[in-house]
């Protein structure tokens, strides 16, 4: 997995409530096998104007113009802005794969669906929670000053570039240390292999039926 | 000892060990897995050498990109899309590769992932079971903890049959009182979310309880459950009853004999303690919910059909306003427009949600005898799984949809969220008994209401919403 330490980037406010799975990755793109080559197809529905499948040569298709990501400087940001119930909808891991392929590295938002926001450490990538309030604010600082970056940092869990405010973030000590150290998941669960089956020892003793 | 609630038994009982305070290394009993999101899972282990931790506790079945049409007998040949070919070809290939339980495309056990396990009897009270797939929360109603992953976490429950996680809040939602005839379970759970809204369960397991839930069948809490995610839940349950432990008996993979009295024993006490802590408490009268449809791009936008479309005028939060006026211009809808007079194009009987035999019964109730309005283009009938097919069939339910014009396919996911052929062109409207209405999940520019089955057959021959009691 991609370490995550700082990391500085163009801001895109996506002004939406409920943005679900569903639209950051289209259902007819979850049919590759493959952990990459999302990108191109990261909210599909909404920033192309035909409707696209796979294998198509997306980059041959129509931006829809009105949509943020296709507007500069936002077809480069690297860090989303959006309102609250981020990534609601399907498991789908497909869609932080999409996003982190169209190179996003952080979402903010004033709060996220579980399940998305899980998946979202397993690829590097950061969600970062913050006062509706706050989010509003930086909905506003950008709209005063389009293109504006801000500066992430996990080590010290804050946030830069918003005039002098420094903004401060919660995020989970084992998933912190985990995102800084870029450290597989199933390598340090194997660490307690002797725990697991420990536990099954014990387990097909009071609950045999499970076995 | 403390009162807990059933979640907090769930969760005690499968603690490998505590990280802190509220992480720990859960052990998981059981996982299903399909087509779309174990491929990466299967290559990661391949990549790292990895051989599942135990292969038995996974049952694979593909059902997301399956056709409906066509035979089934000729296996992979029967699906044209080359693309979903070869990821359910990747699903055959890997099964055998890591020795996994899989019913295939031809195997009349094959259906819907959140169909099968329940029927298999795979899914039991008082376990764990996880599947790449939101809708998992479905086998909740078995008083089990269940819930959706992605990807990685699917990856990481093959190889260590655990997963870390963070205990969630308990919520308790009431449904006092009894429902009236012609309101089902699902406008039961559609009443729910539109009380607490699409986020209203973010961060909790949500159990669900009162005389509305208990007079429910198995099936019916599996329809609750099912959508405990729609209200931002990853996990809906159900306390254990006789009705649980009699449905369970006598499944394939149940236990059998005195191993399974030794487990209904066991399964007895998967209830909430009397007196204990609920971090949030929701209540609803049952006599109050009348049948359900949603006209909006999420699953809280939800009214009674004897409504009317709301108006974003009236909304405070200005959020909110904007998110109905995106809403209302997708699903081509005016403000104040009564609910019985939106005409639909398309009706879709089926889905983890809806497409158990209760559901199918349901729906032939509505129709026997009747036929499905001229101006609705296409009504289908999706089974759940092949035994649920073949138990319709034997009861000759398949005769009365065909008789009313309406198409018998063959088990999937189908058009709930159209990774087969099964889709919505743009502009068109569906009478869904699927989950999720968002923008583009039936197909791209697709309308989606959310209805229970009888709703959705009433819908059919009516060609418009109509109240299914008073038809």
């Amino acid at each position: 997995m991609q370490a995550f330490t700082q990391h500085t980037g163009i801001v895109a406010p996506l002004d939406r409530p409920n943005v679900d799975t569903d639209a950051i990755i289209p259902k007819q793109y979850l049919k590759s096998i493959h952990r990459t080559g999302f990108g191109p197809n990261a909210f599909d529905d909404w920033r192309y104007l035909e409707p696209g499948e796979p294998g198509m040569d997306h980059s041959q298709r129509k931006p829809n113009p009105d949509f943020v990501l296709n507007q500069p400087p936002y077809d480069r940001a690297t860090i989303l802005l959006a309102r609250e119930n981020f990534g609601c909808g399907s498991s789908r891991e497909h869609a932080v794969w999409a996003l982190d392929g169209f190179g996003f590295r952080a979402v903010i938002a004033p709060s996220f669906a579980d399940i998305f926001f899980n998946n979202s450490f397993k690829s590097g990538m950061l969600p970062i929670v913050l006062s509706a309030e706050m989010v509003d604010k930086i909905f506003k600082a950008i709209e005063a000053e389009p293109g504006l970056q801000l500066t992430i940092d996990l080590e010290h869990k804050t946030i830069r570039g918003l005039g002098d405010t420094v903004i401060e973030f919660n995020v989970d000590d084992f998933r912190r240390y985990c995102l800084l150290n870029g450290l597989d998941d199933i390598g340090l669960t194997l660490r307690h292999a002797d725990a697991i089956r420990d536990y099954e020892t014990q387990r097909k003793v009071s609950a045999p039926w499970l076995f | 000892m403390t009162a807990r609630t059933l979640y907090d038994k769930l969760w005690d009982a499968h603690v490998v060990r505590q990280e802190d305070e509220s992480t720990a290394l859960l052990y998981i009993d059981r996982q299903l897995v399909h087509e779309v999101t174990s491929p990466q899972a299967f290559e990661g282990l391949r990549i790292a050498n990895r051989q599942p931790w135990r292969r038995e506790a996974m049952l694979a079945v593909p059902d997301h990109n399956v056709p409906t049409l066509g035979r089934r007998d000729n296996g992979l040949d029967g699906i044209d899309d080359p693309v979903s070919r070869e990821q359910v070809s990747t699903l055959d290939k890997n099964c055998a590769e890591f020795e996994v339980i899989e019913f295939r495309m031809n195997d009349i056990r094959q259906g819907i992932v959140h169909v099968i396990g329940p029927e298999e009897g795979f899914t039991l009270p008082g376990m764990t079971i996880v599947c790449g797939d939101s809708h998992t929360s479905t086998h909740g109603a078995f008083g089990a903890l269940a819930f959706g992953i992605g990807t990685s976490e699917v990856e990481h429950v093959m190889a260590t049959q655990t997963l870390m996680q963070k205990k969630a809040k308990n919520m308790l939602v009431r449904v006092n009182g009894h429902v009236g005839a012609g309101v089902t379970a699902k406008d039961i759970v559609l009443a729910i979310i539109g009380k607490i809204g699409t986020a209203g369960g973010t961060g909790y397991t949500i159990e669900f309880a009162g005389e509305a839930i208990e007079d429910l069948s198995v099936e019916g809490r599996m329809t609750v459950c099912n959508m405990a995610i729609e209200g931002g839940a990853r996990a809906g349950i159900v306390a254990v009853d006789q009705k649980t432990i009699d449905y369970v008996k006598g499944r394939p993979f149940a236990p059998q004999g005195e191993m399974f009295e030794q487990a209904a024993a066991a399964w007895r006490d998967l209830h909430s303690d009397a007196g204990a802590h609920f971090d949030c408490v929701v209540e609803l009268e049952a006599a109050d919910i009348i049948p359900q449809v949603s006209w909006g791009t999420s699953p809280e936008m939800v009214v009674s059909v004897a409504a009317q479309v709301p108006n974003p005028d009236e909304e405070n939060d200005a959020v909110k306003a904007s998110g109905m006026r995106k809403a209302l211009a997708y699903m081509g809808l005016e403000a104040g427009q009564p609910i019985d007079s939106i005409n639909v194009d398309k009706v879709f009987i089926g889905s983890c949600t809806n497409s158990r035999i209760e559901d199918i019964r349901a729906a032939a109730a509505v129709i026997k005898g009747r036929k499905k309005a001229d101006s609705v283009m296409l009504a289908m009938v999706v089974p759940g799984s092949g035994l649920v097919k073949q138990q319709a069939e034997q009861e000759g339910l398949d005769k009365v949809f065909l008789a009313a014009g309406f198409e018998w396919r063959e088990p999937g996911c189908s058009m709930c969220l159209a990774m087969n052929a099964d889709r919505l062109e743009p502009g068109e409207r569906c009478a869904s008994t699927s989950n999720r209405n968002f923008e583009g999940r039936q197909g791209q520019g697709g309308r989606t209401h959310l209805v229970s089955p009888a709703m959705a057959a009433a819908a059919a021959i009516a060609g418009h919403f109509v109240d299914v009691r008073s038809f």
